[in-house]
């Protein structure tokens, strides 16, 4: 099966980049003919475990692994580590800033959303080394 | 009816094959191809941002005339909100529409009038739908055309209501019908349009089949005759204006969400602050958000490309405008409904797709990657599109060659050129078999020259630009 591979760096505290990489895979998914749906799931995925990265975790990396099956997204960084994985994943709890909340950010529902818009997620994660997640979208 | 009926065009003639309008293009719609511009109909989505660039004028929009007006026994106005904004110290609306009637129409329908009927509508609509927040407006046919063909998981929120002016061209033909007696094709509804967008509209609607409007006139086209007439009218017009602040509103950005009485609206003005704004959305990064306005035009419709007056100035003389009247003087009555709902609905058309089905699609996509690390990444313009990522997608459809980035014409020369100074250096020393690589040497140095030649066509269009902007 072919896949084509995007990398994708993602620098820490710049909000005016912060979903880039998402809107990029978003074009070209839109260029590859996916549904408008599968578009939409892996552009929500994707742009909240972008942000995550950007207000958690001090940038990152992000490989996606497009084929005519399905979308794969690894999120990789080396931030702080999430704690209580079920705590995080509950909508609405969230460790944002106020900084970062007075942007509109850090509403509480980045995890829960990654979930419900991929069908299937893991989630790795190491308390002071980071956290590795990698979502699926089938096609 | 086609539908990717287009009301911006080129002339040819004009056309010196810059690259002005393919970098501009909100939907990377223009090419350069052999030397002239080429508007892709699928793309388009009669913006007329080209028509505000071309440094030439080649670019423009089609539309009627007074002279097509002549076929109608009995023909009605229909002036939009901004052009009442093209007027210096304008206080009274009476005074254009008046001198509509002294330029020779037989009646005068305000759409700010039918405005009115679709803010109301539209209020009752988003209390209805709360499944379908926030709505996006319909408005701004280029923003149709954009979601229809860019943001399929948004056509959902589209406002499934007809906008003013087709509201205002089904009332003024009723009107005229029982005013005159006359049958409906004796019967002109002229729009008074500051975009070509409209004239898209009333030749190919998108929420009805067919659109009332019979022709549209440019407000710039009007305007000076208009001018002229509204001297004539005296200093006390007699009142035929039925829209108050809501209704005028609407000729700029922001009035049509003004008008629904609620806080919990965004406006965008300007194609491409539409385009982010149409982005965010798909990405859901608004919440409680019960309605979006969009606007191709910088300022709304006074920011049109058929009007004559500064978008920011026009705006400033609604403003002035507006201020004496009451807040809305139209109402819709009890058959409203089906005046203003769309007929058909909006269908994604999926025109940038790389191929026809996902499997060749996906191949082009790894293609396209593939061409683009060959590309220099300069986004010139020479090749004729817009970015490299452009030629290369223009490549994977057919529609273009690697041969057209002259950076990779280039590269091929010098490489061509070391390998005729190697097989000449091979033949001086009188290694193996001369003549067969005085043979290669021969070839090489007529691909050379066919590459040196494709150089020079291009070079040439280049130059032809330079004496054009002079």
């Amino acid at each position: 099966m072919d896949v084509i591979t995007f990398h994708y760096t993602i620098s820490p505290d710049d909000f005016t980049r912060a979903g880039e990489a998402s809107s990029d895979v978003k074009s070209k998914l839109k260029k590859m003919g996916v549904t408008p749906e599968a578009v939409r799931k892996v552009a929500i995925a994707m742009y909240e475990g972008e942000i995550n990265m950007v207000i958690h975790a001090k940038g990152g990396e992000i490989t996606v692994h497009i084929s005519t099956e399905c979308i794969e997204m690894v999120l990789e960084d080396v931030g702080p580590g999430i704690p209580d994985i079920d705590l995080a994943m509950q909508a609405g709890y969230s460790t944002a800033p106020d900084a970062v909340r007075s942007l509109g950010f850090g509403a509480g529902m980045g995890l829960p959303n990654m979930k419900k818009y991929s069908d299937e997620m893991e989630i790795h994660t190491v308390i002071g080394e980071g956290t590795t997640i990698r979502m699926v979208v089938n096609l | 009816m086609d539908k990717f009926y287009h009301s911006v065009r080129l002339d040819e003639d004009l056309c010196m094959g810059c690259i002005n309008c393919i970098k501009r293009c909100p939907t990377q719609a223009i090419r350069v191809r052999n030397k002239k511009a080429q508007i892709n109909s699928k793309f388009c989505i009669d913006c007329g941002e080209c028509i505000r660039v071309c440094p030439h004028h080649a670019k423009h929009a089609i539309y009627d005339t007074m002279e097509d007006l002549k076929q109608f026994e009995y023909t009605v106005a229909l002036p939009a909100p901004s052009l009442y904004s093209q007027f210096n110290n304008l206080d009274d609306v009476n005074i254009v529409l008046n001198a509509l009637l002294l330029m020779g129409f037989d009646d005068v329908f305000e759409v700010s009038a039918a405005a009115e009927l679709v803010s109301e509508a539209t209020r009752e609509y988003l209390s209805k739908n709360p499944d379908k927040l926030p709505v996006i407006s319909t408005a701004c046919p280029s923003v149709v055309r954009l979601i229809r063909v860019r943001f399929p998981n948004l056509i959902p929120n589209l406002l499934p209501l007809n906008p003013p002016v087709e509201v205002a061209a089904i009332l003024a033909v009723r009107r005229a019908m029982e005013k005159t007696g006359l049958p409906r094709e004796k019967i002109g509804i002229i729009f008074i349009s500051p975009c070509p967008s409209k004239v898209t509209y009333a030749r190919a609607p998108l929420g009805t089949d067919h659109s009332e409007v019979d022709k549209v006139l440019a407000i710039k086209d009007v305007y000076p005759r208009l001018l002229s007439c509204m001297k004539a009218v005296g200093e006390e017009p007699p009142e035929i204006g039925t829209s108050g602040k809501i209704g005028v509103s609407w000729g700029r950005s922001g009035g049509e969400a003004s008008g629904l009485f609620t806080e919990d609206y965004l406006a965008a003005d300007g194609i491409e602050n539409v385009i982010r704004v149409l982005e965010d959305m798909e990405d859901q990064k608004f919440t409680n958000l019960k309605f979006v306005e969009l606007n191709a035009c910088n300022g709304g419709c006074v920011g049109g490309v058929l009007t004559v007056e500064n978008p920011y100035v026009a705006e400033v003389k609604l403003k002035r405008l507006r201020k004496y009247m009451p807040v809305a003087r139209s109402h819709m009555e009890s058959e409203g409904e089906e005046l203003v709902r769309w007929t058909s609905m909006v269908q994604y058309e999926p025109v940038f797709h790389l191929g026809d089905t996902m499997m060749e699609s996906f191949a082009r996509l790894n293609q396209v990657e593939r061409l683009l690390k060959k590309f220099p990444g300069l986004d010139c313009g020479s090749c004729g599109a817009p970015t490299c990522k452009a030629l290369a997608e223009d490549i994977v459809r057919g529609e273009a060659a690697e041969s057209d980035c002259i950076y990779f014409l280039r590269d091929n020369v010098h490489k061509l050129t070391k390998e005729v100074a190697r097989l000449a250096a091979d033949i001086e020393e009188g290694d193996g078999d001369s003549y067969s690589k005085f043979r290669a040497m021969t070839s090489y140095i007529v691909r050379i020259s066919d590459e040196m030649n494709q150089l020079d066509r291009k070079e040439g269009r280049n130059q032809n630009d330079d004496k054009g902007t002079d």
